[in-house]
């Protein structure tokens, strides 16, 4: 594949926050030509669904509704003649081993105005955010009625369409767009019976448990889930169930609920299809690429941020994420083009492991790329990690370790499975451990050498 | 307000399963005219849409009975037909398990029953060569019957097909349109006047195809074969396409102490299924699913195949199995008559009936189809056939399945083969409106997803519920809050927010 005047610099694929944070940066860290591509008839992703308030606190230190936020993005975009493709629905990257290689990626995309196209890029970042999970990967038995539906798809139905989805409500699952979908549906003169939530405590921002469910006394059933659907043709009731440890039902508690409708706020999934199916190799556990410090994948050139990634409770660390994941992907199509597509030699660089250890759950980023020699390629010369507390633990110290110090932390007073946690390491003092170590082949991949890694881990200060 | 409906029909079909299609689509090569009656909004939409969408071999039904000799002659019939009237099928062959002793004696049996039943190229495999057309099976495997003539149809899309060629062909179809009365009219003792919510339909000849409702249906015309349908319901877990499990045939088991054993498949449009249950219905048409049978199905399944990954679970469901059986007093059913009742009835003369047909059913379909129109001319119809029938029908072109050069094409034919309305499956808004306006065409959510699989991926509707109530409002000229999911009261919404 040759570099040529044709090709993006950054294709973004996905405008929803987190895209049209990687463009906007891309385009300011100096990538002229920047491509979003997004599937619906307008850009903003599901942010255009969300008209609550309570986005942008931290990021722009306003309370912005979803549709409010997402403009101030789409507004920056425009400004900067960013092209955004809409209702362009990408279906595949490097199919066929066309691209992929050091020159670039090309992406096939399709719409009713352009067909199916091929769009070249230097760079792409995958935003594609994420699906909710189903009645139907759940197994929940009983009948399949009208009327079972993920809060997400009714909050589009209600928000978008106008509709609503019923009259009497149960809600399964105490994520925050289960809690949300609490307040929208009773405002709109719906009876929330009740929220049940599987676990013992409940999945979503202590503000929204507040806000949607105190706030209208919708009551909150912890360790209790749907055992079974009844109806034919709607919805007519659902048994509920309490669970023990093991989160499975006891006998005996069951409960019948009479209502016209069941909505499912129960995880969401990152969406990867696409660049899952290109080689990009993705975490189990988090279900989102494999990343660096950089939000770059294993794939050299492609980057992922936002929801794509990890599920993220706050779209104002799904800018940031996504800022810098635009900035580095245009740093890597501008070395590319200044390279002239050649392989770079000097970017051979060693991984370092990031490990969950106690206490913790998922990490982004799964590694931290260091040039070998010790001088950081790209990015600040700190690495945020981000993860989530495996349950609630107060007064503690989160800690990172390297080679048996500890290299960064900091204390909290509290932190939940709900609110996603960073933590800042210096890159620095990784490259000091690794002095003298270099990568093991060339060709330009960033994986030489792995090492055992850091470890990010929740300590109990006990009682200080 | 229910149409009145005056026309006299030659043949009145009731019940739009595979059956009443395969049907309708003979009787259209004739000179007659015929109606096909549903009481759903659609057809395919009782056991027909819920079932393993196996077209056996032939070597289980007991020979001599017509269960056999339909099963194999369908069989044979299925692999053009798919051609002529488009739908998916693939000859994957099937393995039938055994894992013990018994298994092993089960499965010499069940070779020998294949070759008195006519079935070709059936043979024992073992070791290497099992091994090496199944690597998923474990050491427990002692050895497999081989059937390579059995294929995996889409069961829906073919009721569909053969339906939709059936109306093509000149049959009316009636949605929507129960019978709870038969009578004869007074004037003409030939002629069968069916009391229908949508009014009477008046026909010369009566195929009572009706399924689960197919003992209803015979005691409404007092016919004097007497028998029940007894019900046994099945549970199914569908996979993912991408599970990384590698199934190439259709896998039975033989029966173990486990019990009578469960399949595991690709379906024709590529998803894992497993299942499925055979549970006794305590409640008529109950087609709920119920945590414990499908956990049985689940564990039934590891025996031939060990890690099935339940997280790539989409979805769950079940179907009911109409097994004609003796009468008994509460209607549910005796002792099981092991075979199809396919019969002109004794008592009432030109009413068929078509009952019990439960697994080979699918496979049968367009024999059982064959052998009614031959008992419709013993009982004084004129069956020859006319001119003009047409036996290709196109069906809905599918953007997913068709190559670079071909989607180009399909998207510069109409433009709406460019707009993705569901994203897991790739089904475009031109197959969404053309699953609206077909010869028999969608009026539901259900309808549009068995056409064209917009909302079987694993969001399962979550990204295009939306879009396709709103295609299927602006299509049918219906208000968006009348959509439903399946026809009747189902609607998808409620009514408008503030």
């Amino acid at each position: 594949m040759t570099n040529n005047a044709d090709m993006y610099d950054v294709a973004v694929v996905g405008g929803g926050p987190a895209g049209l944070a990687a463009a906007v940066s891309a385009h300011d860290a100096g990538a002229k030509r920047v491509v979003v591509l997004e599937r619906d008839v307008r850009a903003g992703g599901i942010l255009l669904q969300c008209i609550h308030n309570g986005f942008g606190l931290h990021h722009f230190g306003e309370e912005l509704t979803g549709p409010e936020y997402a403009l101030r993005f789409v507004k920056q975009a425009e400004e900067r003649g960013i092209e955004v493709k809409t209702s362009t629905m990408v279906v595949s990257m490097d199919e066929g081993g066309k691209g992929g290689k050091d020159g670039g990626h090309i992406i096939t995309a399709m719409s009713a105005s352009e067909g199916l196209i091929e769009i070249a890029a230097r760079a792409v970042v995958f935003s594609t955010g994420c699906r909710e999970r189903t009645r139907g990967a759940l197994m929940i038995a009983g009948t399949r009625p009208a009327g079972v539906l993920t809060a997400g798809a009714a909050q589009h139905f209600v928000n978008i369409d106008g509709y609503l989805p019923g009259r009497k409500i149960v809600i399964l699952g105490s994520g925050d767009i289960g809690l949300i979908m609490a307040r929208r549906l009773t405002l709109e003169g719906c009876e929330v019976k009740l929220v049940c939530e599987v676990m013992p405590r409940a999945a979503g921002l202590a503000r929204n448990m507040t806000q949607c469910l105190e706030n209208f006394n919708i009551p909150l059933l912890l360790s209790t889930t749907v055992i079974k659907i009844h109806g034919d043709s709607r919805v007519t009731g659902v048994t509920i169930a309490k669970v023990d440890e093991k989160l499975r039902p006891i006998a005996g508690t069951e409960e019948y609920i009479e209502c016209d409708t069941l909505l499912l706020s129960v995880g969401l999934i990152p969406e990867n299809e696409v660049c899952a199916a290109s080689g990009v190799a993705l975490d189990a556990r988090t279900k989102g690429p494999l990343v660096n410090q950089c939000m770059e994948t294993v794939v050299k050139g492609v980057f992922a941020c936002g929801n794509a990634v990890h599920v993220h409770d706050l779209v104002d660390f799904v800018t940031e994420e996504s800022l810098l994941a635009g900035k580095c992907a245009a740093e890597y199509a501008l070395s590319l083009s200044a390279s002239k597509g050649a392989a770079n030699e000097k970017n051979k660089t060693v991984s370092v492991h990031v490990e969950a250890g106690e206490g913790v759950n998922a990490i982004v980023p799964q590694r931290l790329d260091i040039a070998a020699g010790g001088n950081i390629p790209q990015g600040e010369g700190k690495a945020r990690i981000m993860f989530r507390a495996l349950d609630i633990f107060r007064n503690v110290t989160i800690k990172a370790s390297f080679g048996g110090a500890v290299i960064a932390q900091r204390r909290a007073a509290v932190v939940r499975p709900g609110e996603m946690q960073t933590l800042e390491v210096p890159l620095e003092a990784l490259s000091k451990g690794m002095a003298g170590e270099s990568s093991a082949d060339g060709g330009g991949a960033a994986n030489g050498g792995v090492q055992t890694g850091v470890t990010i881990s929740i300590e109990t200060r006990g009682d200080k | 307000m229910a149409q009145k409906v005056s026309k006299t029909f030659d043949i009145a079909i009731i019940g739009a399963g595979i059956t009443g299609a395969c049907i309708a689509r003979e009787a259209a090569r004739t000179a007659c005219n015929a109606v096909l009656l549903d009481k759903e909004n659609d057809v395919a939409c009782g056991a027909s849409k819920a079932n393993s969408g196996i077209i056996h071999a032939g070597y289980d039904p007991v020979p001599g009975t017509l269960m056999a000799r339909l099963n194999v002659r369908g069989s044979e019939m299925y692999g053009e037909l798919s051609k002529k009237l488009n739908f998916e099928l693939k000859n994957t062959g099937s393995l039938v398990l055994a894992f013990d002793d018994g298994g092993v004696q089960k499965v010499h049996a069940l070779l020998e029953r294949g070759k008195a039943n006519g079935v070709k190229d059936l043979r024992i495999v073992e070791g290497e060569e099992l091994h090496k057309m199944e690597p998923s099976l474990g050491g427990n495997v002692r050895c497999a019957l081989y059937a390579p003539t059995a294929c995996v149809v889409n069961p829906y899309q073919a009721t569909w097909a053969f339906a939709e060629s059936a109306v093509i062909n000149g049959v009316t179809f009636m949605r929507n349109t129960a019978v709870h009365g038969i009578e004869r009219t007074n004037a003409n003792e030939s002629l069968f006047v069916l009391h229908t919510g949508k009014g009477d339909i008046r026909a010369r000849y009566v195929i009572n195809a009706a399924g689960c409702a197919a003992a209803q249906i015979s005691k409404m015309a007092g016919c004097a074969r007497h028998f029940d349908i007894k019900e046994r319901r099945g549970e199914y877990c569908l996979l993912d396409k991408k599970c990384k499990v590698t199934a190439n045939h259709v896998l039975f088991q033989t029966p173990t102490a486990l019990g009578k054993g469960v399949l595991i498949t690709r379906t024709a449009d590529g998803n894992l299924l497993v299942g499925p249950s055979a549970d006794d219905q305590e409640v008529a048409g109950d087609t709920s699913t119920h945590s414990a049978s499908i956990e049985d199905v689940l564990k039934a399944a590891s025996l031939t195949i060990a890690d099935i990954p339940k997280g790539d679970v989409i979805n769950t469901f079940a179907g009911i199995r109409a097994l004609a059986a003796e009468e008994s007093e509460d209607g549910k059913g005796g002792k099981i008559i092991d075979d199809f009742i396919i019969e002109e009835d004794s008592a009432v003369p030109h009413f068929i009936n078509v009952a019990g047909i439960c697994s080979p059913g699918l496979s049968s379909a367009p024999a059982i189809a064959e052998y009614v129109l031959e008992l419709l001319g013993k009982a004084g119809l004129d069956t020859s056939a006319r001119s003009g029938f047409i036996e290709e029908r196109q069906g809905i072109k599918s953007f997913a399945l068709a190559d670079t050069a071909g989607k180009k094409a399909l998207i510069k034919e109409d433009k709406r083969y460019g707009h993705i309305i569901c994203r897991c499956e790739e089904v475009t808004e031109a197959e969404v409106v053309q699953a609206v306006h077909s010869p028999l065409g969608a009026r539901d959510v259900d309808g549009v997803k068995r056409r064209t699989r917009a909302g079987m991926g694993r969001c399962q509707g979550g990204f295009c519920l939306p879009l396709v109530t709103a295609i299927i409002a602006r299509e049918a000229g219906i208000p968006f809050e009348n959509v439903t999911k399946k026809g009747g009261s189902s609607f998808i919404l409620e009514g408008r927010s503030r």
